[in-house]
């Protein structure tokens, strides 16, 4: 933009666009400036501050002293007696709950996307737990799975079938939360659904004509075309799977001997039980640099998946 | 051929109707057993619908504890951050959007890397600074970042839905001497209502239900919010079954509530949101 010469005024020497967009800089920062004060406050500093106290020995209420690695070294040569049971626990939960949760609601998508009666009815049924505070579910479940008056023990001696200490046994406790995490995947059913719905109907149409079937439809086109969708959600899953941190927590304590103690839950515990900040800051450290990776793998992937306009179609 | 696409829906619905028995069967155990008395409890075989019920646990349960302060605690919490949530993220959307500076796209980038970042992460320099200020153990470390930007999914989100809304319509506006607090109050808010309702819901949901920012931040019983008090109970009575599950129930039912209400905004919000886990 040329500025006009003879254009009185204080900003006459000042070309008009460039007025233009220095007040549109003075608005834009001032309409963004939550997020900047917020970023700054709640994320950027935060993660220094970890890495700082990472590396020293701090407990509020004392000034941070510096030690090197000490936390670190801790932390892996074993010293620290909890850190590799929660890394196990964890690795044990995330690597089996999510998978397999991913194969399951999948699944379930594929079934509510047939040509079915009451398919919002179903799905809003499988939504449902999801809505429910998990620290109230954790509860609930506790309930139907207590060994001696849980519903669930009583209706399988009915059966004639094995029952199960659930919660309270060191080799069926990270399998029964493995359980639970199946009750709450309403939320990747609903997406995996509106994905489905938006892949277009001739693409079924043509498998027809070629005389394939079923299982050809599933294998060729849905699994295919969901390839994105499933990855992400795959990703995500894990991402939230490694910060499981309520059901733990109301359910087990971490127990019985440290079997569910999971990574976040031992993070805790460290930080605000133990009072030991600067260690604790080290497992978070750890924690974000594993998320990171994982982020990343998004990211990187984000860029090659283009095709990603399931819109989520309405029934 | 036709037998046997008939025995395949069939298959599809006892598969459907199974898995909903599992999602739905938890949610009325808990009513059921919120409803009967101590005798009843451990009774074998336990009759699936008792035959006395009664609301006295529901009394005993908001007895024992200062089950209405926690209520109270929760909504003030919940509200704020709804709405410090629903005001600084459309303000910074805004600005991501409408708004034509240097730099924006790539100061937007790196907010985005904000995305990630696991609560965890951040926990406990968050509850240094809190501390510092002499700010724990009350609402504002919990609801400050609402205000601050209110997450970056939730700026995202609504970024993606004003591009959607034509750049004539901020023009027109403009040329009739709008400035930018007119035209995002006049013409993208009031377009952007289902949006928003969207993210309000899910904003709701994830104060109202949320356990472990209280447990980090808030130490005196008279701040606990309703899931605090729900572990307080679960210490004291956790062989009294049926008082927990009423003092479940109660903490349930607000949820409960706003999901009946909304539930088609919580599917399509989903299901718009994508990747939201």
């Amino acid at each position: 933009m040329k500025s006009n010469p003879v254009m009185p005024g204080p900003y006459a020497a000042l070309p008009k666009g460039k007025r233009k967009s220095g007040q549109e800089l003075r608005y834009g920062l001032l309409f963004a400036s939550p997020v900047l004060i917020g970023y700054l406050l709640f994320v950027l500093f935060p993660i220094v501050a970890s890495i700082y106290l990472s590396f020293t020995t701090y407990s509020v209420g004392t000034l941070p002293k510096w030690i090197g690695t000490a936390n670190y070294q801790t932390l892996f040569s074993g010293a620290d007696p909890f850190f590799y049971p929660a890394v196990t626990a964890t690795f044990y939960y995330v690597f089996v709950s999510v998978p397999l949760g991913i194969v399951i609601s999948f699944f379930m998508a594929v079934l509510l996307n047939q040509k079915i009666k009451g398919r919002a009815f179903f799905r809003g049924v499988f939504y449902l737990p999801v809505i429910i505070p998990l620290a109230a579910s954790s509860m609930v479940w506790m309930w139907l799975l207590q060994p001696d008056f849980g519903i669930v023990n009583y209706v399988l001696e009915l059966l004639h079938l094995p029952t199960s200490q659930w919660l309270g046994d060191t080799t069926s406790v990270v399998p029964t939360l493995i359980l639970f995490s199946f009750w709450t995947l309403g939320n990747t059913i609903v997406i995996f659904l509106a994905g489905l719905q938006g892949i277009p109907a001739h693409l079924y149409d043509a498998i027809e004509i070629d005389g394939g079937g079923r299982f050809h439809k599933l294998f060729y086109i849905t699994i295919p075309m969901s390839s994105s969708i499933i990855f992400f959600n795959t990703v995500i899953a894990f991402i939230n799977g490694f910060q499981a941190f309520v059901q733990p927590s109301v359910m087990t304590q971490g127990g019985p001997n440290n079997k569910s103690l999971f990574y976040v839950l031992y993070l805790f515990n460290e930080g605000f039980k133990s009072s030991r900040m600067g260690s604790a800051s080290a497992i978070s450290v750890l924690l974000f640099l594993v998320i990171a990776l994982f982020t990343a793998v998004i990211f990187f992937f984000s860029k090659s998946f283009v095709y990603y306009e399931g819109k989520g179609g309405k029934s | 051929m036709k037998r046997q696409s008939l025995m395949m829906k069939g298959l599809v619905y006892v598969v459907l109707v199974i898995g909903s028995l599992f999602c739905l069967f938890p949610i009325f155990w808990m009513v059921r057993t919120s409803l009967i008395t101590m005798g009843d409890l451990y009774q074998i075989p336990p009759a699936l619908i008792p035959k006395s019920l009664s609301w006295d646990n529901f009394k005993a349960a908001l007895e024992a504890y200062p089950f209405a302060r926690f209520f109270m605690n929760s909504t003030i919490i919940t509200v704020l951050a709804v709405v410090g949530v629903l005001f600084s993220s459309s303000v910074c959307a805004y600005s991501f959007s409408r708004i034509e500076w240097k730099g924006r796209d790539k100061v937007f980038g790196f907010i985005l890397t904000g995305l990630m970042i696991p609560f965890f992460v951040v926990m406990i320099p968050q509850y240094v600074f809190w501390n510092a200020l002499h700010l724990t153990d009350t609402f504002a470390p919990l609801v400050a970042p609402a205000w601050f930007g209110g997450g970056v999914f939730n700026i995202f989100l609504l970024r993606q839905f004003f591009f959607s809304i034509p750049r004539e319509l901020d023009e027109a506006a403009k040329v009739d001497g709008a400035g930018h607090f007119r035209i995002y109050g006049q013409i993208i808010l009031p377009l952007a209502k289902q949006a928003m309702i969207v993210i309000g819901l899910l904003t709701f949901l994830a104060n109202w239900n949320d356990y472990l920012g209280p447990l980090a931040f808030i130490t005196s019983e008279k701040n606990y919010t309703l899931m605090q008090g729900l572990t307080l109970f679960q210490g004291s009575y956790s062989a009294q079954w049926n008082l927990m599950m009423a003092a479940t129930t109660v903490i349930v039912i607000p949820s409960l509530i706003v999901f009946l209400i909304a539930q088609k905004h919580f599917i399509e919000g989903i299901a718009m949101t994508g990747i939201k886990g």
